[in-house]
């Protein structure tokens, strides 16, 4: 059986499983509804910080209100993508503690994509319609130059940071073959590298800049395209182009977390019965 | 007394069971570390930019960061402690074993967070602390009879986040489904203890409201009697009225709900 064939195959598992979750959502509409409007609330919360501390600053870190905006509503909506689309990943701790992960095993269908797919939870569209208003509102509140190039990359960063989100969720999934109750420590890269990317490059230390730029690098889900975009400095003087490497950078993420996800699943041993 | 001794062995039982899961402690400490690291760089911008904000220096604000994730898991700030599982057992209907035990379901579960709380004190609140005392400059006292007033300012946080935890698990009895409860519990938890942002710093007539409900016992007093920014005495009084308050409403609502609602299952 080809690559493609397998792409294909996991695609058409991960459709029908996630349709089934989504239909045995709709049967508990309201509870549906009011879930969805709590998580809107929930990862609002760290806007809303953002607003508390810009009520007492103009600036934070040389970054205006509309600047941190446009780099939280990035972070966020391409978070949100990735998390909608592959955050069940995150429960494989769960499933290889109690052995349930063995019938995924056994049914013909790749097992990333059954773990993907694993309770599909569409309530998280929350986060995306949280980030994307918040995006939204800083698009208009900007005082940029807008070229077709500008323009073109905003979208290209959501799709590349929700590609490099999604790297990270499966890498980290991975790392719970091995770490099994140590499930945690993912959170504190997806949740924690979320947050980092909401604020400007220029608050924090060279240090963790350096980390997350080329060691894990989150900084091309934002923070680099998007000094392009406002014409700011680039974090730690990268080159001009480091801009547009982004779709680059996703594909390497992809590759390095399937690798990763490809060790991970060969070392699984079963906890048996 | 015996009850004293009961609750005791409950208490010791909820640190064992914590003490338990060694590997998620260790990951816990570690996704702790990170959030401070992040947090603090971004108080250290805002602190740069309005010095003596809320009347803070840099340091404390830095200190403030670390006490928040130090406490985060200790006082369940956004949820995560014992209220699951109760909501579980109303609504599974095993609370009525709870309720036949001959010891008082308010008690039980306070004795049983209050071990779980000393837990992951020790077990997840003293290294990222000690991490960020060595990376970063803060602002701690070094006499040992604020240290001793820091600590009773704990465990009366303890008391108040349970209080406030067993009024939501009850909540189980005529909701059934706890999601959106437990939703309001973090979003109130996380906004209104200061874990956004310390509560001083709040602007105006918001920062007098939340400064006065009974989340500002959580995080706020033991980081202001810490850095001598509060007086022990009043602290104490602030956080042991609202424990009173809320847990002799849980008490009501206790007896409300196990006199007037039917256990469900059968």
């Amino acid at each position: 059986m080809g690559e493609k064939s397998r792409a294909r195959e996991g695609l058409r598992a991960y459709r029908l499983i996630a349709g089934m979750w989504i239909r045995s959502t709709m049967a508990y509409r309201l509870s549906f509804a009011m879930t969805a409007f709590g998580g809107v609330v929930v990862t609002g919360l760290d806007f809303v910080a953002i607003l508390l501390m810009f009520s007492q600053v103009d600036v934070l870190g040389g970054y205006t209100l509309p600047e941190i905006a446009f780099l939280y509503g990035l972070s966020a909506t391409s978070f949100g993508f990735a998390d909608l689309a592959i955050g069940s990943a995150g429960r494989l701790g769960a499933r290889v503690r109690d052995g349930t992960l063995d019938t995924l095993l056994v049914r013909p269908a790749p097992v990333l994509a059954q773990v993907a797919a694993d309770r599909f939870a569409l309530r998280r569209i929350g986060r995306i319609t949280q980030g994307a208003l918040v995006l939204g509102g800083a698009l208009v509140a900007l005082d940029v130059d807008w070229t077709p190039v500008k323009v073109l990359l905003v979208p290209v960063m959501l799709v590349c940071g929700g590609v490099i989100f999604s790297a990270v969720f499966v890498a980290g999934a991975a790392f719970q073959f091995v770490a099994q109750d140590a499930s945690e420590v993912q959170a504190a890269f997806t949740y924690g590298g979320q947050t980092l990317l909401q604020y400007p490059p220029t608050v924090f230390g060279k240090e963790l800049v350096r980390g997350v730029t080329f060691m894990f690098p989150l900084a091309f889900v934002n923070w680099v395209p998007a000094a392009y975009v406002l014409g700011r400095p680039y974090p730690l003087g990268l080159p001009e182009w480091a801009a547009f490497a982004p779709p680059l950078v996703a594909v390497a993420c992809c590759a390095s977390a399937g690798l990763a996800w490809r060790a991970g699943l060969r070392s699984y041993r079963s906890t048996g019965s | 007394m015996g009850s004293a001794r009961l609750y005791a062995a409950v208490a010791a039982g909820g640190f064992r069971r914590y003490a338990t899961y060694r590997a998620a402690t260790a990951a816990g400490v570690f996704t702790n570390t990170v959030f401070g690291l992040i947090l603090v760089y971004t108080y250290l911008a805002l602190w740069d930019e309005r010095p003596h904000l809320g009347g803070y220096d840099q340091a404390q604000a830095v200190t403030f960061v670390w006490l928040g994730q130090a406490l985060y898991a200790t006082l369940a700030i956004q949820g995560g402690g014992f209220e699951t599982e109760l909501m579980e057992r109303i609504r599974t209907g095993d609370v009525a074993i709870d309720l036949y035990r001959p010891a008082d379901l308010q008690m039980w579960w306070l004795a049983n967070d209050v071990g779980r709380a000393l837990f992951q004190l020790l077990g997840r609140g003293v290294i990222p602390f000690a991490f960020g005392v060595l990376v970063f400059p803060t602002a701690l006292p070094d006499d040992a009879g604020t240290w001793l007033a820091f600590l009773v300012t704990v465990l009366l946080a303890m008391v108040v986040s349970f209080a406030i935890r067993f009024l939501v698990a009850l909540s189980g009895f005529w909701l059934l489904d706890g999601t959106g409860a437990l939703q309001v519990l973090m979003v109130t938890g996380i906004f209104c203890s200061g874990m956004t942002l310390p509560l001083n710093a709040f602007p105006g007539p918001l920062g007098d409201i939340v400064r006065a409900l009974p989340w500002a016992a959580q995080l706020q007093m033991p980081a202001d009697v810490l850095m001598g920014e509060a007086d022990p005495l009043p602290a104490f009084a602030f956080q042991a009225a609202w424990a009173v308050v809320l847990l002799a409403a849980g008490r009501l609502v206790q007896s409300a709900a196990t006199r007037r609602v039917v256990v469900q299952g059968g």
